[in-house]
């Protein structure tokens, strides 16, 4: 293969939300709650980067931040050379069709009134739309095949499918207009066990034959590091840490992750009842009114004053593993 | 005597398209201070089987065979006789706290509540055994926050107001059903943690109905595996998870991603669970099972073994191997 081509690259992108409160007057300016705070990452074709963090993080926001989904308040998110967050209106829709979603709940983010063949057929006709009557068939039945759905169901409802079924059509949905990136928001936390080992492979094998980048969202840290080459950790917004799969899971050096992963469950009672488990101690702060200074400092008990003084910035302490801590390993 | 002892357990709906049988001659036992894990995907009856025992299934269910508690059957009681026991021998926590509290009524009010009903103790003695109750469960500032209303309370705070509520009468039974599949999993080692000193302060024995297996190896003594309504296996927690002997505890620990081992490709249990309006006369799991036989589709296996393993399948161990 050639020198790895960077497919995005998202500089200091920044997502705020306008909150008001309650006796607010309506000339009262908005306060802002800080989403996604000052996220850069590079981001090559055919790779998978996974995004952790608890509820609340950004995981999401910051994945409608890139693709222009939700506006930036600051940054850059560069797609092939050029950026999304400045570009009109009709240069971004040309754009759209390379960059597309699959979301959690796969009944909700299907139209109930749509047949599936209507639902997977819908981005081909609206990207492409001269598209012919047959090719748009032939193109659906293809699909169908590739994700493991029987062609003959394509007159069906949604509601005629089960839960990973319906998953399965949002990824039909996803790639049929042959994109370069997918970003994953939780595909498989609402699935059972059983189901959710036949999405993941079914991505990871579309993956490699499509040669897909992926942004994987998930809040369950396993199935992250299966599917992942590189794993990203926010926390309140942040990026914490940033690292390969492998290492962060070997070697994670922010405490913040280093306690995340204690935390997850292994299915092994042996090892499970003997593993030390970093608890942490608190809640997660509002991102309405963040902690100054570094954003774990409130929960993390390596905590020092200059914590409390100066934000950690990200930065690179092995090769590809970068972090955002004064004190860390 | 076991504290809790279910057999022959059956669950059905009347719906309009017919009668549909969510759990099928469910048996188990459990002893004073046990933890016992009932494992299954959704639609599997292990929800359904513990509300049957609670009395607590919607109009159209009904339940049959018999639940004794210390002796006692408790299956099908009036809602009279019923309310003593609830609370007071056997309580129950919820997955989504939130809509488990009245979100109108302030926590000093619903926990009290309990106490005045089920021991006649005065307000402010409720109030007073609450708070201790709130510190119990590592709640800071107990007394303060317990004036508060479930929505100024965080995911897993809320989760431990509703352990408190449930233990006030020290009951001699937990049920806690996914008490931790909405919470992040900081809080979920928490509240693991939390439940496992309690049981531990208490003697209190626990039924954690889960869908997450890493759950179950960190604190059950026993696990129960479900599918269809009916039990697969069930036996000594670490047992099971070394040996599983039905195809369908097997294919299941090897469908999760584990992170402690390297990302290779997941095995798989192929097809989709089995429609509960339609289920298969034999073994509920035979077409997605690589062992399945004739018999298996004809014939239900009969859950047989030791006290501390059994299974319902009719392939040897040893054909399995």
């Amino acid at each position: 293969m050639s020198a790895p081509v960077k497919l995005l690259s998202v500089h200091n992108l920044s997502v705020d939300f306008d909150i008001s409160s309650e006796g607010d007057m309506p000339w009262t300016k908005p306060r802002k709650l800080h989403a996604v705070v000052d996220v850069s990452f590079d981001l090559e074709a055919g790779e998978t980067l996974g995004i952790v963090g608890e509820s609340g993080c950004g995981k999401s926001t910051l994945a409608r931040g890139i693709s222009r989904m939700l506006p930036a308040s600051a940054g850059r998110s560069v797609w092939m050379g050029e950026d999304l967050l400045t570009m009109g209106k009709a240069e971004i829709r040309g754009h759209r069709k390379e960059i597309q979603f699959i979301f959690q709940d796969p009944l909700a983010s299907l139209n109930p009134r749509m047949t599936i063949g209507q639902i997977i057929a819908e981005p081909l006709k609206t990207h492409f739309p001269r598209t012919s009557k047959t090719e748009l068939r032939s193109r659906v039945r293809e699909m169908m095949e590739k994700v493991g759905l029987l062609p003959n169901l394509v007159n069906r409802y949604p509601h005629e499918f089960s839960g990973g079924q319906c998953q399965r059509i949002g990824i039909a949905r996803a790639l049929i207009t042959k994109p370069k990136l997918v970003i994953c928001d939780e595909p498989v936390s609402a699935l059972d066990v059983s189901i959710q080992a036949q999405v993941i492979n079914l991505l990871m094998d579309l993956q490699e034959e499509m040669g897909l980048a992926l942004i994987f969202i998930a809040h369950d840290l396993a199935v992250v590091k299966h599917i992942s080459t590189r794993i990203m950790v926010l926390y309140l917004g942040n990026i914490v840490e940033l690292a390969d799969a492998e290492k962060l899971y070997e070697t994670p050096r922010h405490p913040y992750t280093q306690a995340l992963i204690s935390a997850v469950p292994i299915p092994d009672p042996k090892i499970e009842r003997n593993k030390e488990i970093i608890l942490i101690e608190g809640d997660l702060p509002s991102p309405i009114n963040p902690p100054s200074g570094c954003v774990f400092r409130t929960r993390c008990a390596r905590v020092k004053d200059i914590c409390a003084v100066e934000k950690p910035p990200l930065k690179l302490v092995a090769d590809g593993h970068q972090v955002a801590c004064h004190f860390h390993d | 005597m076991a504290l809790l002892d279910v057999k022959n357990l059956s669950v059905k709906f009347d719906t309009n398209d017919g009668e549909v049988t969510a759990v099928q001659n469910f048996t188990f036992s459990i002893d004073k201070g046990e933890t016992l894990a009932i494992v299954g995907e959704s639609g599997s009856g292990k929800s359904q089987s513990v509300y049957a025992i609670m009395g607590l299934l919607a109009k159209n269910g009904h339940a049959t065979g018999s639940a004794l508690f210390e002796g006692r059957e408790i299956l099908n009681l009036g809602t009279k006789e019923m309310n003593k026991i609830r609370a007071n021998d056997i309580s129950m926590i919820f997955q989504d706290a939130m809509t488990s509290l009245n979100p109108y009524l302030r926590v000093s009010t619903q926990m009290a509540e309990v106490l005045m009903q089920h021991k006649g103790v005065s307000k402010s003695e409720a109030i007073r055994q609450s708070i201790d109750m709130l510190d119990a469960v590592k709640i800071p500032e107990a007394k303060a926050r317990i004036r508060m209303y479930p929505h100024e309370f965080s995911g897993g705070m809320r989760q431990r107001v509703m352990i408190a509520m449930a233990l006030l009468c020290y009951p001699k039974l937990l049920i806690a059903d996914e008490p931790t599949t909405a919470l992040d999993v900081t809080v979920q080692a928490q509240i693991m943690q939390l439940l496992r000193d309690i049981q531990k302060e208490f003697g209190t024995a626990i039924i954690l109905i889960t869908h997450d297996l890493g759950v179950v190896a960190g604190s059950c003594d026993e696990t129960l595996v479900m599918y269809g309504g009916q039990v697969m296996e069930e036996g000594d927690t670490e047992h099971l998870f070394e040996t599983p002997t039905h195809p369908y505890t097997m294919g299941l620990l090897k469908a999760i991603p584990r992170l402690d081992q390297a990302g290779e490709r997941l095995d798989t249990i192929r097809g989709n669970p089995p429609n509960m309006m339609n289920m298969p006369v034999g073994c509920p799991f035979t077409a997605r099972c690589d062992f399945a036989t004739e018999q298996c589709r004809d014939e239900k296996p009969p859950l047989i073994g030791s006290p501390h393993h059994r299974r319902a399948c009719h392939r040897t161990v040893e054909e399995l191997a």
